[in-house]
């Protein structure tokens, strides 16, 4: 077929829209006490910094924890909709 | 035959743009923009398809407001008509701001026609801030160095355009192609606007840049793309890559310049200590790693159409 000639990735939206939500999903599932906490990337070790730069690490962290907090009932709809939907059409 | 706004398709006009009886969803620009027949971003089959739709549907007008049952349900169809177009903006005005939106599109000819001269000739321009006026940022009309959302958005059609002649040219044309490339010219925006939205978010960056900012400098490419396959299809390989390296350079210029006054500089009234150099660092790297995105990305995306 003519897009196998194509040298570049064929991205589709579809593509798009899997590998965002396989990415959440990564992030959504590192644990809090089993594994944040070991490697020194729990909630409690992000309070230190105070003043107007927080530094990477600590932006990091945040971003972690607020992602999980957020995304963790609709990634349940959204995955529930995905193996369905996957189940379905293959 | 009226026709309820929701469902207006363009009347037959020069300019096949916004239908001025819309006040909500689009600025009032028409009037004061000339038609823009030259800049050849618009399809003309626009025009084309909504003249012939109009003729035949007027000889039934009369004889339907003769009936009143007809004229009443024709009322009431079209207050239901007005009651969803109200939904509907509130239920996009919910998620994208539209005021915001429209600050984008306010642009006039003069302003693309300097700005398309500075995305291809970027380095006699002194002058790379973006002036404000009483704290909110001038409109692109006014002030050149102001992003806007216009010329991406025809940029990127007029890009699909070319692409499907390049591959029309090669004998390689389907329509499935042509979605293709455009969903995947898209998709790479996408990538980079969320790439730049994670690391402004990392390091911290305060900078009034908005996602639209950030779709706006990122569809500028498209226009050192259309400038490149042009290059290709008028001169062969040679004029393809020659096109390539000056579309590059003028885009990688026009974004470092056009970032290091928002990203940069954002930081220089808080700058104490030696943190600061390490920081500022990280900015300089960032600006000048979205400018070097740039090229890869117009060689990734225009190679295959002119080989």
């Amino acid at each position: 077929l003519y897009l196998s000639s194509k040298s570049n990735m064929a991205f589709t939206l579809y593509s798009l829209i899997q590998a965002v939500i396989l990415c959440v999903n990564a992030v959504a599932v590192l644990h809090e006490e089993r594994f944040l906490s070991k490697i020194g990337w729990g909630v409690d070790q992000s309070i230190g910094g105070f003043g107007d730069e927080p530094g990477i690490k600590v932006q990091l962290m945040n971003l972690v924890r607020s992602v999980r907090t957020v995304m963790r009932v609709p990634l349940i709809a959204v995955n529930s909709v995905c193996i369905v939907l996957l189940l379905l059409f293959g | 035959m009226i026709v309820p706004p929701v469902h207006s398709h363009p009347k037959p006009r020069a300019r096949a743009g916004p239908h001025t009886g819309d006040p909500l969803l689009f600025a009032d620009t028409s009037s004061a923009a000339p038609p823009m027949n030259n800049q050849g971003y618009y399809t003309p089959g626009y025009n084309i398809g909504g003249a012939p739709v109009g003729g035949p549907e007027d000889a039934g007008v009369n004889n339907l407001f003769a009936d009143p049952m007809a004229s009443a349900a024709m009322m009431y169809g079209s207050s239901l008509a007005n009651q969803g177009k109200d939904i509907v903006n509130k239920e996009i005005s919910r998620y994208v701001s539209v005021n915001k939106l429209k600050y984008f599109f306010a642009v006039d000819s003069k302003y693309v026609m300097k700005k398309l001269l500075l995305l291809v000739f970027p380095y006699t321009h002194q002058d790379w801030e973006v002036r404000y006026h009483r704290d909110t940022p001038l409109t692109p009309r006014h002030d050149v160095n102001a992003p806007d959302l216009y010329i991406p958005s025809m940029a990127f059609i007029t890009y699909i355009l070319l692409a499907g002649m390049a591959l029309g040219i090669q004998k390689r044309f389907s329509p499935e192609v042509l979605g293709l490339c455009a969903s995947t010219a898209l998709v790479w925006v996408v990538i980079e606007v969320l790439v730049m939205l994670l690391c402004l978010y990392i390091l911290s960056v305060h900078s009034d840049l908005s996602i639209f900012d950030l779709f706006a400098y990122s569809g500028y490419k498209y226009v050192g793309m259309i400038f490149t396959v042009l290059g290709g299809l008028l001169f062969g390989s040679d004029g393809y890559f020659v096109a390539l390296t000056w579309s590059s350079c003028a885009l990688m210029f026009f974004i470092v310049r056009s970032l290091k006054m928002k990203i940069l500089s954002s930081f220089s009234h808080n700058s104490m200590g030696a943190g600061a150099t390490a920081k500022s660092r990280l900015r300089l790297y960032i600006t000048v790693a979205s400018a070097a995105f740039q090229p890869i990305i117009i060689y990734w995306l225009t190679s295959h159409l002119v080989r």
